[in-house]
Formats: structure tokens, sequence, C-alpha cells
């Protein structure tokens, strides 16, 4: 590959302009002259049938426009499992459920009218702890799951049970395995449920047009995701629904799939097609839309004296909560990432997604691999201790090598990336086994290091595109779906166009707002695959332009295609530089002096499509689920105030084998974001339920995220480049890797620092501080 | 509804508008002045994204009146470039990588912009106090604080 201008600089964003001076428009800040605002009425019970609603006083109320209950909607919802309603009909399955919704000309009159409806429920027991949910005879979430229509062959709702999917994956002889090892150790983990918190809260505007037509403005991460279930869900053609995403504030997860949309459309159509807004307050944010799923692991994992893995035995519990929505499909990647990036001869895991009565979960950054990594990371940690061993050395003696079989039955090859270079950069930027000296006599400190993996959770038909159109002044634009909610990508693709087209980048731009009308499909912006696929696209769609170019510039001067050169947005006969002609006049097509014209406006188009993908056997999980994995490692060194339980992070270190970075400041503000996103896991997010189902900390009062203060005291970002073949300049997904072993690495940390193993999040001061104290009194 | 009539001066232009009692300072700036660029992330003072000065000094307009504003200065991130021209601080936050989905970032611009006024040579401390109250979700503070020190370097004030 030639060599590059761009790619490989820290170009800045584009985007910094408009955001910096509070001009980028979100759907929070936008509005239409005749718009309605609309609230929804929420159920205070976790499980309860719906005896009655009384609407008449709320919609004697002046002002109040539409009142709709689920009786109102029959449409079905679920992007792999379709078991939710737009608004709870008969039974509510979690507190904050919406029952009714009310749009009014403001948001006050909506919200009095709120007040005057009366709904009157039965409540019943909520099932609460998905381990329990599993046994027979619990009460089942969803009655009528084996009426439930959902994505067959990848996914398997159990009829009569509350359990939504297993995944299986077997590989070897497990039993054997674990005969044929000298130590055997058990562990059992637990990660809680998860708010991903986004600044910006979900915001749509639905427009229901007349002739079934709608037009929607939300704050989505996958405009065309948003329009396929539209669609399906109202059984309308594509051409009738028209989604546009305009910036959106942060994302994690959270805005992939397809949340307020559906409602706010059949409030707009009940309100005789008035634009209908809702934004979630933020306690919705916690209490109403989905969360991560909470994860119990246990786990067996057998080794040789010399350290070598012969076995793991894991079952996964994942707490679906309410409704399936993306977590059917955590269950599943986080089952075929479920051994790490470890080379396990003999591996045998379950992985079960089961429903209870809690706020769902959906895809968060990571989409399981943080919550699998706590429990494998930790019982490598624990095996190594048992092993007498180094914990960096037992990695460094299994971890994934070209050759070795992963446990779907994937090849590593010298294209696939090198953990045990991330794991080698992390040791020696900590300093690996040389143990810091307290600074007072009530702190310890300690050390910690964990691996890390991950691949796109994707299905294999998962594809993207890419339009280039070249402007009058030679300038260029891309079109393309995936959103920019932060990460950057738009940048990256930016300076992958500038390269390709040999134009100058302050001449590319990238279209902000998507808009399913004009912008070519994209899947949706997750599992960090944009800017590989999307950077393959636009590589496709810059030759596409560029050979156009030649053509046109050929005829232009006198020439063949082959023999035109470009640079700086010019084109010229190859040895002959001075024969040139600027992008600007071929832009549209080239006219010469007489008036004759050749060529058009040029329009690049490209695509790529997932290749080689299977899905995975639903009895042993055989099969090839990744496009490309990204390996990491992270290390952590952390002082513990004995006295309080308190914790600092002294330094926290982060390898990455990103293949290519494409920008490297924007690269490392990912990782520094990610691993502070990681923090707030490992320290002290999480929500808690009282007995009966109810949300206790929904609200930034009760659940706190990382501030400034919370920070590390220093951090290292490095990146491995070993070249993806087929990724963009060799480039792979780095977004959700920088959080997830941050809490294992923390975990192992507080071990070499206490001699005490916490397998249970979040690590708040007060469990440390309470482990602390037992130690010493078991003492 | 009763409404009140107050004058307040909003980056630098005198604004005369009749608000209900109940109406927060938030809520006037984005609904009947258009001014957007102060965000609400949470209604309850606790995320810090609808930050403006009053007077000079940084506060959540989600939890100040309108009423509370009447003859007092407000700035927001609206009136912190000047003829098309970003300051420094802004250019800072560019430059130093501090941005990412931008919704936090006006409301941060602004707690920066008050401790700089009143403190021109803040340390890393002083500026991780000043922006305690402003959540990011994205960037894991260290490139604000980087950028607000660079700022401070290049002589914002």
């Amino acid at each position: 590959m030639s060599a590059t201008r761009y790619v490989g600089q820290s170009v800045p964003r584009e985007d910094a302009i408009p955001k910096v001076t509070g001009t980028a428009m979100f759907v929070h800040d936008m509005s239409f002259p005749d718009m309605l605002h609309a609230v929804t009425l929420k159920s205070p019970h976790a499980a309860a049938r719906i005896v009655s609603i009384d609407t008449p006083a709320a919609r004697a109320l002046p002002g109040v426009r539409a009142i709709l209950t689920g009786d109102d909607l029959p449409y079905r919802l679920g992007l792999y499992v379709q078991d939710k309603l737009i608004l709870a009909r008969g039974r509510v399955r979690y507190q904050g459920e919406p029952v009714v919704a009310i749009a009014a000309d403001t948001l006050e009159i909506a919200r009095a009218a709120c007040d005057l409806v009366a709904i009157q429920y039965e409540t019943e027991d909520p099932v609460l702890d998905p381990r329990e949910a599993m046994k027979s005879g619990a009460r089942l979430v969803h009655p009528d799951l084996h009426t439930y229509s959902y994505m067959k062959g990848v996914f398997a709702p159990k009829p009569h049970t509350n359990v939504a999917h297993q995944q299986k994956i077997r590989k070897g002889d497990i039993e054997a395995g674990l005969a044929s090892s000298d130590v055997v150790v058990q562990g059992r983990f637990y990660n809680p449920p998860a708010p991903h918190v986004p600044l910006e809260t979900h915001a749509v505007i639905a427009h229901a047009l007349p002739d079934d037509h709608m037009e929607i403005y939300t704050s989505a991460q996958s405009p065309y995701t948003v329009r396929n279930l539209l669609c399906l869900s109202f059984d309308l053609p594509h051409a009738n629904v028209r989604v546009h995403v305009p910036y959106i504030g942060g994302g994690f997860g959270g805005k992939a799939g397809i949340q307020l949309e559906p409602l706010a459309y059949c409030l707009s159509k009940a309100a005789g097609g008035r634009p209908v807004k809702i934004v979630a307050t933020r306690e919705e944010e916690f209490g109403t839309l989905p969360s991560r799923q909470g994860l119990h692991t246990n786990i067996t994992l057998g080794a040789t004296n010399e350290g070598k893995i012969k076995a793991l035995k894991v079952k996964y519990v994942w707490d679906a909560d309410a409704y399936a929505d993306y977590g059917v499909n955590v269950g599943r990647a986080g089952a075929y990432a479920g051994a790490g990036p470890y080379n396990v001869p003999n591996c045998h895991i379950d992985s079960f997604v089961v429903y209870t009565n809690k706020v769902f979960g959906t895809a968060y950054r990571g989409f399981g691999h943080l919550e699998v990594m706590w429990g494998v990371e930790r019982a490598m940690e624990i095996a190594a201790h048992k092993l007498d061993m180094d914990p960096y050395e037992f990695r460094m003696k299994n971890v994934l090598r070209t050759g070795d079989t992963t446990i779907t039955g994937e090849v590593i090859t010298p294209g696939h990336g090198r953990p045990d270079k991330c794991l080698q950069a992390v040791a020696q930027s900590l300093d690996w086994g040389k143990k810091d000296t307290p600074v007072s006599p009530n702190k310890v400190c300690g050390k910690g290091i964990a691996a890390l993996h991950k691949a796109p959770a994707m299905p294999t038909y998962t594809s993207c595109s890419a339009i280039i159109k070249l402007n009058e002044d030679g300038s260029a634009d891309i079109l393309i779906s995936g959103v920019d909610m932060g990460q950057g990508t738009y940048t990256a693709l930016r300076q992958i166009a500038a390269d390709e087209l040999k134009l100058q980048i302050e001449k590319v731009h990238v279209t902000w707002e998507c808009d399913t009308a004009f912008s070519p499909y994209d899947w949706q912006t997750v599992a960090s695959r944009f800017t590989f696929m999307g950077g393959n696209a636009v590589i496709e769609a810059s030759r596409d332009a560029l050979r156009q170019i030649k053509e046109v510039a050929g005829i232009a001067l006198h020439s063949a295609p082959e023999h035109i050169a470009c640079e700086n947005g010019e084109a010229h006969v190859d040895n002959h530089p001075e024969v040139h002609v600027p992008y600007e006049k071929l832009a549209l097509g080239y006219t010469f002096e007489n008036g004759n014209s050749v060529g058009g406006p040029i329009i690049g188009r490209g695509r790529y499509i997932a290749h080689g993908l299977t899905n995975l056997d639903l009895e042993t999980g055989q099969g090839l689920p990744a496009q490309f994995w990204t390996y990491g490692a992270q290390g952590v060194e952390v002082e513990v105030d004995t006295r309080t339980g308190e914790i600092e992070i002294v330094n926290m270190v982060t390898a990455l084998d990103a293949g290519k970075v494409i920008n490297p400041v924007l690269a490392r503000e990912q990782v520094i974001g990610g691993v502070v996103q990681g923090l707030g896991s490992t320290l002290f997010e999480g929500l808690l339920f009282d007995d009966e189902g109810h949300l206790l900390n929904g609200s930034f009062t009760d659940h706190k995220i990382p501030t400034a203060k919370d920070i590390p005291r220093h951090t290292e970002q490095i990146f491995i480049e070993t070249p993806q073949p087929d990724g963009p300049y060799g480039a792979r997904g780095i977004a959700e890797h920088p959080m997830i072993s941050v809490p294992s690495a923390v975990a192992n940390a507080l071990y070499n620092a206490l001699g005490i193993d916490f397998n249970t999040l979040p690590l708040t001061s007060e469990r440390i501080y309470r482990a602390i104290h037992k130690k010493r009194t078991d003492q | 509804m009763k409404l009140h009539e107050i004058t307040l001066t909003v980056n630098g232009t005198r604004e005369t508008v009749s608000v209900p009692a109940g109406m927060t300072l938030l809520e006037l700036l984005r609904e009947k002045l258009y001014l957007t660029g102060p965000k609400e992330g949470c209604g309850a003072g606790e995320c810090g994204a609808c930050t403006v000065l009053l007077d000079g000094r940084p506060v959540t307009s989600c939890l100040v009146l309108a009423v509370e504003t009447d003859g007092k200065e407000v700035r927001t991130i609206e009136g912190e470039a000047t003829d098309g021209q970003l300051s420094t601080l802004q250019q800072a936050f560019i430059d130093a990588g501090a941005i990412q989905c931008g919704f936090c970032t006006p409301g941060m611009v602004m707690s920066a912009r008050a401790l700089l006024e009143r403190n021109p040579h803040p340390s890393d401390a002083e500026i991780t106090e000043a922006i305690a109250g402003n959540l990011c979700r994205c960037t894991g503070y260290e490139s604000i604080i980087a950028a607000v020190r660079l700022a401070a370097e290049r002589g914002e004030k």
C-alpha cells in the first residue's frame, strides 16, 4: 500500500466546531410549529395484571390531543424475539413500564393529564433472580413465549419457560479435560445490571403523514434498523418511512435499536397527524429504557501444574429482565467469546438468557464482554495463585497464538492480531513484578493485569454502503448511514476518502444528518464495526469516483485513463505533471473551449458485506461468528486505603491491537473514555432493586457515574498494529474494547494488594472495607 | 396563568420577556429565546449540561427560576465566540481533543470560562474541582482538563 497523507494522522474532527459553539442540533433542540409533547404513565409494580384504566378525566383536560393504552396498539416489537408491545397490555412486566401515553399541547398539560388517569392493578409476585426464574415451576414472565416469532436458526426461546435463549459451546471433551487437570478451581461471579447514561436522554419526534407515511427524527444509533423495524411492526412499505438522525449525544448501545419511535408515531397518528415529541427524563433513562443485563457466572477451570489450561466449564445466566431486545444476542456473543483470548482445548459453555421482572436489558458498550471477562479473568487469576504462578506468566502460557483453535473452531492466523503482544506491552509499562512502596502505613499497593477480546456480534449478512459525490468546487461529500455519536468515525472516513481520492482533507466532508431517504444503507452503528465496514465501503466508493475522474481527465488531457495520475485535487498526465486539470473542472463533466462537454457529475459507489461468517450450530456452538477479533490487555496499579476501603487508580494502562490506527488522537480519546466508563462499572455503578422489584437508585442522586474527580492519576494507551488483512488500511474496531477488562484488572490488583478475591461488582469502598475487616477478624 | 415581565441581558443583548413563575432559566433560554446550546441532561442540577453564567457565576440553569434573573446578566455558549471567531477556550477544547458527542460540551465550556475568569492560572486540581459538577460520559475528562490547562497557557481569561 502506498504511503498515506492523512490516514495515521491526528486530523481534528469537523464536528468539533458546531459542538463547541452550541450550534450542533440534537433532537432535544428540534421543534415544529404544531408539535405536541408526550409523556407516559408507568407501572409502579414489577409484576401485575392491569385490571382497568380510566382515562375520561384526562381526555377532558383542555389541550390533551391523544391518549393511548395498550389496547389501542396491537403491534409486537423485537429485534430478535418479538416479545414487546408498544404499551403494556393486560399485564406489566417491570416497574417503569409505560402503560398509558398522552400527547398534549404542552408538556405541563400532558403531565397534568397523567395525574387524572386511574389505573387499577392486581399485583403478582415478581420473578427477580434469573437463577430462580430458570427453575421449573417458576412464574412465567411471558406465558405466551411459545407464540412469539423470533429469528430462527440463531436463537431458541424455550416454550413455557423463562429462557429466551440458550447458547451452547462444546469443544473437545470437558470431562476428560477436567480429569487430566492437576489443578481445578471454581468460582462464582456477579455483574449487576447497569445503565448506559448517555448525557443526551432518548428523544424522538414523529410525524404521521397522510396515506400511512411517516417522518421520524430520532436520537438513534441505527437509522435503517429503526426504519426496518417500524415497517415490520406496522406492516408498511419501506418507502413510507423516512428516518432522520441528526447529532446524537452518546449512545453506548442504549440507542442501538428501536425504543420510543413507534409510540411517538402512534400518538401522532391518533392526534390527527400533528408531530409528537417525546424526550425521556433522566429517571426514565434509568428505569424505563433498557440497561446492561446482569450476569451470574459459574466457572470451573482446570490446568496442569505447568500452567497449561486443559478445561473450562462455564454457566452464564444473563438477566434479560422483562424483554429480550438485544439481550439474547449478548448471551450468544458472551458464549462464543466466553473463554477469553485463550487456548482452551476442552470447553463447555451454557449461556442462558432469562426473563425476569426488571427493566429490560440491551446492548451496552462491550456487548457482554465486560461481564464475561469479569468471570474469566478473575478465574484465571485464582488459578494462577493456586498454581503459585505469576498471573502474567500464566496468561502468556495460554494466550491464543497462530495455529490455535478458538472454542467455536476458528483457527488463529497471523492476521488475527496479537493478544500476547498486548499483554507484554502492558506488563512492561507497569513494571510488572516490581511492587511499589505504599505512601503511607494505611495504604497498600497492588498491580493487576487482564486480557480481553471482542469481535463484532452481528448477523452473517451485515452490510454497509457509501456514496461519494463530487461538488462544483472539486470537493467531495461522503453519504453514509452509520452514525457518528462522538466516537469519531466520520473523521476516520474523511481521512480514508481524502487519501483514496487524492484530495486535500479540507475538501472532504461527511454529510452529518443521516436520512434514510438519501444516505445509502448501513445495518447499525454498533459492534465497533463502523470504521471497518464503513472504511471499506468508503475505499470502494472513492476508487469508483477516482476511476471516473481519470476517465474524464484522460479525455480532457488527450491521454488514456491509465496514464492519469492524481494528487492534491488535480489530475495530470503521469509523466507530464504540467499537463493537468483540477477536479473542479471534472466534477460535473469537462467542457472544452468550444463548448463540447464530456463526463457528467461524478458519483462514487461503494459497499461492503460481511463474508465467510456462519450461524453457530445450536447444539455445539461451532461456526465462524467473527469478521475480525480485536485483542487487548489492561493493567492497573491501585492504592487501597485499608481504613476506608477507598481505591485510588494510580495508573491504568491499555494496549489494543488496532491493526492500524487511523487517527491517533481520536483513538487515544476513545480508549481514555472507555477506561473511565469501565471504572464506573468497576467502582460504583449498577442498578439496585428491592424485594418487590422496585428500582432503588434510578437517578443521578442515587446512581453516580464517574466525575472529573474519579479518574486515574495517570493513564496510558498503547496501540499494537498487526494489520487486519481485510481491514481498511489494516484497521480493526477499538471503540468498545477499552471498557472490557477494567473491572477484572482492578480486582486482580486488589488481590495483589490485599490477598482478597472479589467476585461481585461493583467494588465499592464499602464492599472492600467489609472484606478487609472480615479478613482481619478471621485471622 | 399569571405572567411576570422581566428584563435581563443575554450574551450582551437586553431581552424583555413575560414568563410564568414556574419557568426555569433553562426553559426561558431554550424555548423563548431559542438558545439551545445549554442542554437538559437531568433537570435536577446533577449533570451540569445546562450550565450558564449568571452575573459571571456558573449556575445549573435548570434549577434557576427565570423570574430570579430579572435585571441580571446571563452568558451562554452562544456568546462565547465573537464575530464568528472561536474563543481561545473553545479552540483549546478542539486542539486538546476534548469533544466527543458534544452534549456536555456547552456546559463544560461555561464552567471552564467561569474558572478562568476568576483564576487565570488554575492548577489541575482547581480545574478538576471546577468541572466536577459537569458530567461527561464520553471523554473520561482527561482531555477536558488538558483543554482548560491549554487555554490558560494561551492566556485565556
